[in-house]
């Protein structure tokens, strides 16, 4: 069935790559990095097969530059007000819209109060590659969730769109080790941009300078780095 | 492509950080960034990198016609690149204000003041002159103070530097080579080129602030001190490098640039079994004979040579555990060895490596300024590391062993 790809799950896979079936496979989803072409499945990414049962595949490939995609949660800067809808930046190749209704509670007569340079939280409700990618901050129950203008006093940084993957992955390590060096709060975008608020300046710088080295290095190191933090923090 | 909009959340987060006298990497307010100068294997070529920043500059030069107002003089040209692949910013073809501003400040720093002699690059006044060319490549977000030097048969009177200066709060606060977050929230910035003996070559000021007289004054002394250091350094770097060329030692970029490895997933590091392979092959040296000789590095045999990654190791190394790694590695060696004999192998690479000048000068060369304990800064460079300049020049050693 499906064993061409089970063969390769945790080899290094080259965009060009294609897989061709004999028998007709039985249902097998792509994620990132492959594509269906006709019987076929072309690899687009390079990057390190992977699989969850029952046939999922994907690659999972380190980059920089963001591409967005539906469902994902992203950190935008507002960066202009237009009519109804505002300008944001998520690190992709073109600004998405939001719309000034797509707020908690907002309606044509109560605006929400955002200002070009605020940071928000949002969802993206539509991305493909030929329109506007689209934001919204609210579930489609109509909550915040979580979601909408945040930032006051925290500092924002970025990383790598592999870093904030792991980061995001439930039973995550170094968030749990970095619980211990000090409290914090942090928000976590799909684009590779992290916010971080603690109590100090000098917390935040740790902080992201913590986070940004955690990239290049092992578990064991990481560890020790985080532990040599937290006596000199303490 | 546009830059990304900076938010009023990093803005602010900016202003009180310098209000607090700190700094995005941790460095000090009068800190420059790491500093390191690499060499090509060609002459007059060389990467220069600050922080994140990397310039590459090539120095090449070709016989032309002389000036007809200068009919004795050579000709110095500057041509400086700001190529998309260092930054989605930066757009092909068009002249940006930045790239005009750069490309001004070197010709100004460089060629006005005069300290390239131009006359000796005359070969037959009013006939033939030497044009020198500079070509400098901006690569990652680039950012102030990049100086061009020229092989030596070129007569330098001397080394012009710039040192930039940025000002925040209407001048209440000073920072020394500001990132390239800091100088979008400064208000202005003072750039001064200056050489070893403390004289001033250009000072340009943009931004549109009012400096007083003291604080120019301040701005120059600490340029001076800043100039004096990173010629120090540059001297140094050539010096090292004219020795390893004679020496003829390993050389040129292929040698001298860290790889930059995505290790975050690796499951471990291959330095760890380093230590009791050592014991390990120190009882099995002396138990057997020395293998015949050493096979060479694999990396780059000849200048100008093409190769994408580096042998047959496999970078991305997820899922891999040491004894692959060991593997790839003996098979760029030898190949079809018996286990014993890699772990001599190994070994003799430990020893050679304690003896030979070799890998010491190709660590010398990676000249690093202010290496003081900031834990901030230090977390750049991958793996936990202890303050100590000695210590972590060792780790790195550690570290390389397995690959070469």
């Amino acid at each position: 069935m499906s064993d061409c790809l089970k063969d390769k799950v945790g080899d290094v896979l080259l965009p060009g790559d294609i897989f061709s079936f004999e028998i007709k496979p039985e249902k097998v989803i792509c994620g990132p990095g492959l594509r269906r072409n006709g019987d076929e499945i072309l690899v687009c990414k390079s990057g390190i097969l992977r699989h969850k049962q029952p046939n999922m595949y994907w690659i999972d490939s380190q980059q920089k530059r963001y591409v967005p995609a539906k469902g994902e949660s992203v950190i935008g800067i507002v960066t202009a007000k237009s009519g109804d809808i505002f300008k944001v930046d998520v690190g992709g190749s073109e600004l998405a819209t939001l719309s000034y209704l797509a707020f908690e509670g907002a309606t044509k007569r109560n605006r929400p109060n955002v200002k070009v340079g605020d940071l928000v939280y949002a969802q993206f409700i539509i991305a493909n590659k030929d329109m506007e990618p689209e934001l919204v901050c609210i579930d489609s129950c109509g909550r915040s969730n979580g979601m909408g203008v945040f930032g006051e006093g925290g500092l924002l940084f970025r990383v790598s769109l592999g870093l904030v993957r792991r980061l995001l992955a439930p039973q995550n390590a170094i968030v749990k080790e970095l619980e211990k060096v000090f409290p914090f709060e942090m928000v976590v975008g799909m684009n590779g941009r992290v916010w971080v608020k603690a109590q100090t300046t000098q917390h935040m710088l740790v902080l992201a300078n913590l986070l940004e080295s955690c990239e290049n290095m092992t578990a064991q190191q990481r560890q020790a780095l985080f532990r040599r933090v937290a006596d000199g923090a303490s | 492509m546009r830059e990304t909009p900076l938010s009023n959340c990093e803005r602010d987060f900016l202003l009180k950080a310098i209000q607090e006298k700190k700094r995005l990497e941790g460095r000090q307010t009068y800190d420059y960034r790491n500093i390191k100068i690499t060499f090509g294997t060609d002459y007059g070529c060389c990467i220069v990198d600050l922080g994140k920043t990397r310039v590459l500059a090539q120095v090449s030069c070709e016989l032309v016609a002389p000036k007809e107002s200068r009919p004795t003089e050579g000709i110095l040209f500057f041509n400086l690149e700001l190529s998309p692949m260092a930054s989605p910013s930066f757009e092909l073809g068009r002249q940006s204000e930045l790239l005009v501003k750069l490309n001004r400040l070197l010709e100004r720093c460089l060629r006005n003041s005069k300290c390239i002699d131009t006359e000796s690059l005359c070969v037959v006044s009013g006939e033939k002159v030497w044009q020198i060319r500079v070509d400098v490549h901006g690569e990652e977000v680039t950012v102030y103070s990049a100086d061009e030097r020229d092989p030596i048969p070129l007569s330098i009177y001397h080394m012009p530097i710039c040192v930039s200066f940025s000002f925040f709060l209407q001048g209440t606060y000073l920072l020394v080579d500001p990132c390239e977050r800091e100088e979008r929230v400064m208000d202005g910035l003072l750039v001064i080129a200056m050489n070893k003996h403390r004289e001033i070559c250009s000072i340009q000021s943009s931004g549109g602030i009012m400096l007083l007289k003291e604080q120019v004054l301040r701005c120059s002394k600490i340029a001076s001190v800043k100039v004096s250091e990173i010629t120090d350094l540059i001297s140094r770097a050539l010096e090292n490098d004219k020795r390893v060329r004679k020496e003829g030692g390993k050389f040129g970029f292929a040698e001298s640039i860290p790889k930059q490895r995505i290790t975050a997933l690796k499951s471990d590091e291959a330095a760890i079994e380093m230590t009791d392979m050592e014991e390990k092959a120190e009882g099995i040296i002396s138990s057997t004979e020395p293998p015949s000789e050493p096979v060479p590095s694999p990396v780059v045999r000849a200048p100008g040579t093409g190769q994408v990654g580096e042998s047959l190791e496999n970078a991305w190394g997820v899922e891999q555990l040491e004894e692959e790694e060991e593997d790839s590695v003996d098979h760029v060696m030898d190949e079809g060895q018996e286990k014993e004999e890699e772990e001599e192998e190994e070994s003799q690479y430990c020893n050679k490596a304690d003896v030979v000048v070799i890998s010491d000068s190709e660590e010398e060369e990676v000249v690093v300024l202010h290496q003081e304990a900031q834990v901030d800064s230090k977390q750049q460079v991958s793996g936990p590391q202890q303050p100590g300049t000695g210590d972590s020049k060792k780790k790195k050693k550690k570290k390389k062993k397995p690959v070469q």
